[in-house]
């Protein structure tokens, strides 16, 4: 990295030097010169600017191929998920069509004003226009996007098409400034309805247990777990404000939007471990990121993704204990038809409380509102 | 002829009798001014007081971002309480000086410092006109930007900050003060100077558009205005259709803010409560910031390509290449940009079939574009390049143009935008093509139009080192930074060192900081040789670049009516420069096709029939009319 900041101040300090002396001897040079306005453009500074765009080009040329291939070890290595492996190569095939172009028009731009800077007598070509040749450059990059757009949908197209019916469901809340994660529990694969107004300093999901299916429901706050080549389908909501799901390595990014679930599908077809092996680095950690401006600690919403095999995950799934077992006083909230099936969620000791009420969780937040289903 | 005569005499008997009463005071005269250039004049001193302001917010932020561990503790005089008992930034006051900038750079200086200026100015002087059409509404429209340019100035020094949730003011972060203490009185300033801003350019707009249609001089039909008067036609007509959807979103917040509704908000908890509202969508606020936030994009571009239309071909000597061409393209960015918005929102949840169809019309508008950037290089081809120090930064702006407006190709497109949003190569895309493009557009153009507005010369010498090291400067801040980009680093992120995936790059984005503090010292350079060349600038020929355009036609320091006399009749386009068989390389357009018949193409010779009825036209002259 040292190199590159050294190559690229070298590059602009030598511009910097030859703009600064060439133009000086322009200046003690042109004083005579610049009082007549014919000679305005035959000046000497004509010349140097003309030169300096060259020098312009060619030093850029060489600092952006070298930056770029000193900067590109340090770019996310290879995606971890076979859409993320088609849209970065989506992604290098546009950038090396756009970097043709790139360097072909700047090189042209550069070029025509070093060639035809003024020369005195001299004229320009009259040459107001070509319809050929305007036609040609515009249907040029029509086809070019054309066929990019072309690629471009196909794979937007199945990247959002619906998941998979085997897909793992995992529900993840952005708040300030934290992502918390709730799985669907070993019992079934569904996760339980939720309503914002049932939050509460325990219930930090707003978990609605009149729904029998959130009762097995597992919440996570520290790191999220997924099995490996298994789809996995994330539901975002977020609590407060707007957040944005961000797994660099796997190219997933949604935002989560309140009062708006949002969905993102992807497989992991690398273990935890594996990327550790391939990176090199025993610390590998896959990360999720916030990447929707929420406030102070925007930076720092940091969790850790664990991909691993099916069966370390079953095991890690069956370590979790459902959300209901941790927090019994909760199965006061579940009505009373469904307390039977509850009850096998809720340590025996403290199973009989509940039916006193006044041990139940305190405030029934605004919660006038008995709809709880809101999806 | 009689006719003609007769005319002349009565305008010229009404001049005499203007200038009679014209005794303005000094107030009318430069505060309250009706002038159109007076007004433009307003415009570029407040565009460029605010251009430091927000050039020096992001110096502060490039700093946090580039030296992550220095202390800070040499700027509390500065920064106060903002800086925190350890020396550090403080996290809020970063977001609150990206947001900052943003609004700043975008609205402030590249939309009211650009346009204003320079549609003020030249709409009037290029189309032939006395003033703008109503002298009263356009200083109208410079107070009311001056009232909120108060006010948001204002809200820089309140105790809570500024407004703090990015210049996009997404709610609910935006519409909660517990979320964010941005959000409070700051927020409440913001939003107030927005919707007097809007107020503004609306004004402005509307006065920009009747002049263009209404009071161009005798035979300056559309087909022989300059590019630049083109421009900024669509740009107000762009601005006139979005602004008032701003103006709505920002309305419906403010309801949201302060009384109870729930436009933007449902289900939200937040502070250890749970709020009443349900049913509203942050997502509405997006698409209707976007509506405007998109074509805002190209309020502020378009002027700027405009303004280089001109330069290019004046330096050039030669006729801008595909003039039709350059039009068509004009209008056909304009009407694309209304109908792309929705590509900042590929991944909001928005619907992805949306997605895909913002995707089609977004890369679509890359053809128009494209094609301006060919007619450029191809006006230089073969040209006789003048490199004035308008000039340079006038082919700086195509290459930032092409430069930035590649990226836009894998950004439009919402597969690959799933990686790259809200990331620093978004950032550095929109910085090249349109905040250092812009920038370049309105440098380009004081430096062009310097002898018009003051009648001195600016110093080319340090232009050209301002050029230089500005042009060098801004490559190396942006280019490196789509490296940063591609690694994934998101952006409004006030440190990297939470994340294992960011924490490389250090020494780029120390580098990418120091390159940006050049690039702004170098700026010093610009307002020195400006202000001294105010003063004591060599004074100016008439026509120093040799230009074809009406408004050097008008004496050295036009007074209010621009020309003494009547206003010269227009008989060509503006780009006849370097006619085979003229005797000089160009040829005013004022100059009829019956006094060079030695250049006349087959087709002009038939329109000398026509010059006597241009010169029959009505003037078009408001101050015939009594006022």
């Amino acid at each position: 990295m040292v190199y590159i900041v050294g190559l690229l101040a070298l590059v602009f300090l030598i511009l910097a030097i030859m703009v600064l002396t060439r133009l000086t001897s322009v200046l003690k040079g042109a004083n005579t010169d610049e009082t007549t306005e014919e000679n305005l453009g035959a000046s000497a500074s004509n010349r140097v600017n003309g030169f300096l765009f060259i020098a312009f080009f060619v030093l850029g040329v060489v600092g952006a191929t070298w930056s770029f291939l000193h900067a590109s070890q340090f770019f996310l290595p290879e995606a971890s998920s076979p859409h993320g492996r088609h849209t970065d190569s989506l992604f290098w095939l546009t950038m090396s069509i756009i970097t043709i172009a790139f360097v072909v028009t700047n090189a042209l731009l550069f070029y025509f004003a070093f060639k035809y800077q003024y020369r005195k007598n001299h004229r320009a070509t009259y040459y107001p226009e070509n319809h050929k040749l305007e036609l040609i450059w515009t249907v040029i990059p029509a086809v070019v996007m054309a066929l990019l757009v072309f690629t471009g949908w196909r794979a937007w197209r199945d990247i959002t098409k619906e998941a998979p019916a085997n897909a793992l469901n995992i529900e993840i809340v952005g708040k300030q400034f934290n992502w918390e994660m709730r799985y669907p529990g070993v019992d079934n694969d569904k996760l339980g309805n939720y309503n914002y107004k049932l939050i509460d300093a325990a219930n930090s999901l707003g978990i609605d247990l009149e729904d029998e299916q959130s009762f097995d429901d597992v919440t996570v706050s520290s790191e999220m777990h997924i099995p490996v080549n298994r789809p996995v389908l994330l539901k975002i909501r977020a609590k407060d404000v707007l957040h944005s799901v961000f797994i660099p390595h796997m190219r997933v990014k949604m935002d989560a939007v309140p009062g708006m679930p949002t969905r993102f599908w992807f497989i992991a077809d690398k273990t935890t471990e594996q990327m550790r092996n391939e990176t090199g680095n025993q610390n590998f950690k896959y990360e999720i990121a916030c990447t929707e401006v929420c406030g102070q600690g925007h930076f720092s919403m940091r969790t850790t993704l664990v991909v691993e095999d099916e069966e370390s995950y079953n095991k890690w799934m069956a370590e979790q204990k459902p959300w209901l077992t941790k927090n019994p006083d909760y199965l006061a909230r579940v009505p009373e038809k469904l307390k039977a099936k509850a009850a096998k969620y809720v340590p025996a000791n403290s199973a009989e409380t509940p039916s006193d009420s006044t041990a139940a969780p305190v405030e029934e937040g605004a919660g006038a509102s008995p709809s709880a289903s809101l999806r | 002829m009689a006719t003609l005569e007769t005319n002349a005499a009565a305008s010229a008997a009404h001049v005499e009798e203007h200038d009679h009463h014209e005794e303005l005071s000094f107030i009318r005269k430069y505060v309250f001014s009706e002038d159109h250039k007076t007004i433009a004049k307003q415009y570029m001193f407040s565009g460029i007081f605010w251009a430091i302001i927000g050039a020096s917010l992001s110096v502060l932020f490039r700093l946090q971002l580039g030296f992550p561990n220095a202390s800070m503790e040499w700027l509390r005089p500065l920064l106060g309480n903002w800086i925190d008992e350890s020396g550090k930034l403080d996290k809020e006051f970063y977001l609150a000086m990206v947001t900052m900038h943003g609004t700043i750079m975008v609205f402030f200086v590249l939309t009211a410092g650009l346009s204003g200026t320079f549609s003020n100015f030249l709409i009037p002087l290029q189309v032939g006109a006395r003033d703008m059409a109503s002298g009263f509404l356009n200083m109208l429209s410079y107070w009311f930007f001056f009232l909120s340019s108060v006010l948001m100035f204002s809200s820089l020094f309140i105790e809570t900050g500024p407004a703090s949730g990015g210049w996009v003011i997404y709610p609910p972060l935006s519409a909660l003060p517990q979320a964010m203490s941005g959000s409070g009185l700051g927020m409440t300033l913001w939003l107030l100077s927005m919707a007097i801003f809007i107020v503004s350019q609306l004004l402005g707009g509307i006065n920009y558009i009747t002049t263009v249609i209404n009071l161009r001089t005798r035979g300056m039909s559309f087909s022989k205005m300059p590019l630049t008067i083109w421009a900024f036609l669509l740009t107000a007509i762009l601005g006139l259709i979005s602004f008032p959807v701003l103006l709505s979103a920002a309305l419906l917040l403010i309801f949201d803010r302060s009384m109870g509704t729930s436009f933007y908000l449902s289900e939200i908890y937040i502070g250890g409560e749970a709020l009443p509202n349900i049913g509203g969508s942050p997502i509405l606020f997006q698409h209707l910031f976007w509506f405007l936030g998109h074509p805002e994009v190209y309020i502020v571009l378009l002027p700027a390509l405009g303004i280089t239309s001109e330069i290019i071909a004046t330096n050039s000597r030669k006729p801008i290449f595909g003039y039709r061409a350059m039009i068509a393209s004009m209008i056909g960015i304009a009407f694309l940009a209304f109908i792309v918005w929705a590509h900042h929102m590929f991944v909001t949840g928005m619907n992805p079939f949306l997605g895909s169809i913002f995707m089609f019309l977004t890369l679509i508008i890359a053809v128009p574009s494209a094609v301006k950037a060919f007619n450029y290089i191809t006006t230089l081809w073969r040209g006789n390049i003048v490199f004035t120090p308008a000039m340079l930064f006038s082919i700086g702006l195509v290459s930032f143009f092409i430069s930035g407006g590649l990226t836009g190709i894998i950004l439009g497109n919402s597969a690959l935008d799933i990686q790259l949003h809200d990331t620093y190569f978004v950032v550095a895309h929109f910085h090249l093509v349109m905040g250092a493009a812009s920038a370049f557009g309105f440098l380009a153009g004081v430096y062009h139009w310097f002898p018009k507005f003051f009648g001195r010369m600016m110093n080319k010498t340090l232009g050209y080192i301002h050029f230089w090291f500005t042009f060098v400067g801004i490559y190396l801040v942006f280019f490196p930074m789509h490296y940063i980009g591609i690694a994934g680093f998101p952006r409004r992120y006030y440190s990297f060192t939470t994340y294992e995936a960011f924490r490389t790059f250090g020494d780029l984005n120390m580098f990418v900081s120091i390159a940006a503090i050049f690039t702004f010292t170098a700026q010093f350079l610009f307002i020195w040789n400006f202000f001294y060349s105010i003063f004591k600038g060599k004074k100016a020929p008439l026509n120093p670049w040799k230009s074809n355009t009406l408004e050097w036609t008008t004496p050295l320091h036009p007074g209010h009516g621009n020309w003494p006399g009547e206003i010269p009749a227009v008989y060509r386009w503006a780009y006849d420069y370097s006619k085979p068989g003229a005797t000089d390389d160009f040829i005013p357009q004022n100059v009829p096709y019956s006094q060079t018949p030695e250049s006349n193409l087959p087709h002009e010779n038939a329109l000398i029939a026509i010059e006597k009825e241009i010169e029959a036209q009505n003037y078009n002259d408001q101050f015939k009319q009594p006022h």
